[in-house]
């Protein structure tokens, strides 16, 4: 017998009586204003939020934000005069030498205040956490009361994807809370009115 | 027999001896309890979210094979390569495998408190492999080559001005620097020219998704993610409790991880890993390790729920006062003291009885486990086996015979208490080792059941 076929026969031995699958469940967020309350947390966990009208207002703010910077990279077309880094590389080891990055991201969580990010956003994996500096780009009104709402909303059918709430920190020595630990040292959401061209 | 019994308590009165740093210990610790209250009482929905999340892993262990098979089939269609694992030893192998093969002799991980408790990193290294922990408190650990105190901070037990001398050491900081800020910056490009130059990564699983083969990790640092996506082959590594039904299961389990493992919203990072990156290779091993024998144990095989968060470790007045390593297992805490002794009765029989059995680990636990309970359960079973030496089962015994009776509960009580008015160096004796260092309490004149008779009665 292999392993595998030993540990589930051991399983279906030892478990205990079948249960019904418990029904979803799905809790109200009951927040007033969505956009406020995404503001807010993440305000808490150190992450600037700038809402901007346009394509044209984002490309001026990113020229302001980052004005001495460089190895600027991004995702987004409407920033492709602004960026200095290209992504398109081979090999993610690369990307090391990126100082900011804004990417176009699907949706934002007002109560955690985690962004949706995915391959269908990406050409790297790796950029959102080896670029030393990160901001991304929602569309305004694509924010999402919780967490069940943010699962009703994933039809993400790609390899992988993460939720990302705020700048990489760690509080391992002594419960000191230091932000940039492997991750980006900062983080900038930008909120836009008109629309991505995903 | 009697050896393991006293290790708990040994190790214990020598973290005791230093009362200031027992108490910082205490105070720190509490303080994450106290930031899991605040952030828990933000939610209205908090208690039905836990019975949720119980309801969830509930059915979990009722079908945990056909989830399994599931999990196996979807992932093998995303081109992730699946591999089982009875025990610690064939799960060491298995990865010492997969680097033999790629040619592999340096990696970086993240944590798994699975590799922990397979005791892998030893393993590898005598088998040539060098591993080197990302997570901060990981490799402050790792370097000062002790296991970690704690399943979510590692270092929990580790003041900065030890770790600002480990570091000067190890990483060349500045003698007698002591800033947080500066030492994790060091960390930061320590460990930003590993990521770079490994070309193998493991990470541990938090859930394992049956309905979509996809697995998620959970880190605040990014270090897991590190790992992975600049790595040609990623191995992650989970025991088969890991698996939850569908991917909508995740919103009620993360609203429920950070928060009450360290008071945040979420993680900074979830990361979703469904299918490996052109040209890379994705690899999970299952593992068992005495898992499907819990499963078999009515009493205790609730413990398979357990999501790490460490809130009960947090919250525990034992741990809080004498610190992980004295459980002398990779999980520490009260979850640890039910888990331990499915892996080996003798050797752990001692963690059952570290316990005030005061309930709280159970009222925090995000999924619901009777962990108090457990504990309980798991002193009368090493008693009955045998396992547990002479002056615990007088104890117990006593206890046993105590709780059974009300009316005795009753009159004990009150001659307890008046026992430790007049004589207390009786009850503060050698046979009882967690008074060592520590006096008793003053007795309380009245206790609650005769204050309660007396002004009833007005
Ligand atoms: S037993 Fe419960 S409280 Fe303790 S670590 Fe596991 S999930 Fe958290």
């Amino acid at each position: 017998m292999t392993s595998r076929e030993r540990i589930l026969e051991q399983i279906r031995q030892n478990k205990p009586a079948a249960l019904e699958k418990p029904e979803s469940i799905r809790f109200d967020g009951g927040y007033q204003d969505t956009e406020s309350k995404f503001i807010e947390t993440l305000t808490a966990i150190y992450t600037e939020v700038i809402i901007v009208k346009s394509h044209a207002e984002l490309a001026q703010k990113a020229e302001e934000l980052y004005a001495s910077v460089v190895n600027r990279a991004s995702t987004l077309p409407s920033l492709a005069g602004w960026s200095d880094f290209s992504l398109n590389i081979a090999d993610p080891h690369e990307l090391e030498l990126i100082e900011i990055a804004i990417v176009e991201a699907e949706f934002g969580v007002a109560e955690n205040g985690a962004v949706w990010i995915s391959d269908k956003y990406l050409p790297h994996r790796a950029l959102p956490f080896i670029t030393q500096n990160l901001a991304f780009v929602i569309p305004r009104k694509a924010l999402v009361n919780n967490m069940h709402d943010a699962y009703a909303r994933l039809s993400d059918t790609t390899g992988w994807g993460c939720f990302i709430a705020g700048p990489s920190k760690t509080a391992d020595i002594e419960q000191s809370l230091v932000i940039g630990a492997h991750g980006a040292r900062s983080m900038v959401i930008f909120l836009m009115d008109e629309d991505l061209d995903i | 027999m009697s050896k393991a019994i006293i290790e708990h308590a040994e190790a214990s009165e020598t973290f005791n001896k230093d009362e200031p740093y027992v108490n910082w210990h205490d105070e720190t610790l509490w303080f994450v309890r106290q930031k899991r209250d605040k952030s828990s009482k933000q939610l209205p929905e908090w208690e039905p979210l836990r019975s949720a999340a119980s309801n969830i892993k509930n059915y979990v262990l009722s079908n945990m094979d056909e989830l399994l098979i599931s999990f196996e089939q979807k992932a093998k269609e995303n081109g992730i390569h699946v591999h089982w694992a009875a025990d610690a030893a064939e799960h060491n192998e298995i990865v010492l495998g997969l680097l033999k093969k790629h040619n592999i002799d340096k990696m970086v991980k993240s944590k798994s408190m699975l590799t922990e408790e397979c005791h892998m990193n030893e393993f590898l290294i005598k088998n040539g492999i060098e591993v080197i922990d990302t997570d901060l408190g990981e490799r402050i650990v790792q370097l000062r080559q002790e296991p970690p105190s704690h399943i979510v901070l590692p270092a929990i037990h580790l003041k900065k001005k030890d770790i600002g001398d480990l570091f000067h050491e190890h990483l060349g900081t500045e003698a007698g620097a002591t800033d947080p800020q500066y030492l994790t910056e060091a960390a930061r490009q320590h460990l930003r020219d590993k990521f770079l130059t490994r070309r193998a990564a493991l990470t541990g699983v938090n859930f394992a998704i049956a309905e979509t083969g996809g697995f998620v990790v959970c880190t605040n640092e990014g270090n897991a993610d590190m790992g992975a996506h600049l790595a040609d082959i990623h191995i992650a590594c989970m025991g088969f409790e890991k698996i939850i039904p569908k991917q909508e299961d995740l919103g009620v389990f993360l609203r429920l991880l950070a928060r009450s493992a360290t008071g945040q919203p979420v993680t900074t990072y979830s990361s979703h890993f469904k299918k490996p990156r052109d040209g890379q290779e994705m690899h999970i091993v299952i593992v068992d390790n005495g898992r499907s024998t819990q499963l078999g144990r009515a009493d205790f095989r609730n413990s398979l729920k357990c999501i790490r968060c460490g809130a009960c470790m947090n919250t525990c007045p034992v741990y809080r006062r004498s610190g992980g390593h004295s459980y002398h297992n990779a999980v520490a805490g009260p979850i640890g003291s039910i888990l331990a002794p499915n892996l080996d009765m003798t050797k752990n029989a001692d963690l059952p009885f570290v316990s005030t059995l005061c309930g709280s680990c159970s009222n925090v636990c995000p999924v619901k486990i009777d962990i108090h309970d457990q504990l309980y359960k798991w002193r009368q079973v090493l008693v009955k086996g045998g396992h547990v030496p002479q002056a615990k089962e007088i104890g117990v015994k006593a206890m046993s015979l105590v709780l059974s009776q009300p009316r005795f509960y009753q009159w004990s009580g009150r001659l307890g208490r008046s026992v430790m008015r007049t004589i207390p160096f009786v009850v503060n004796n050698g046979l009882n080792p967690w008074f060592k260092q520590r006096e008793m309490p003053e007795a309380p004149k009245e206790s609650f059941r005769d204050w309660y008779v007396r002004n009833r009665k007005n």
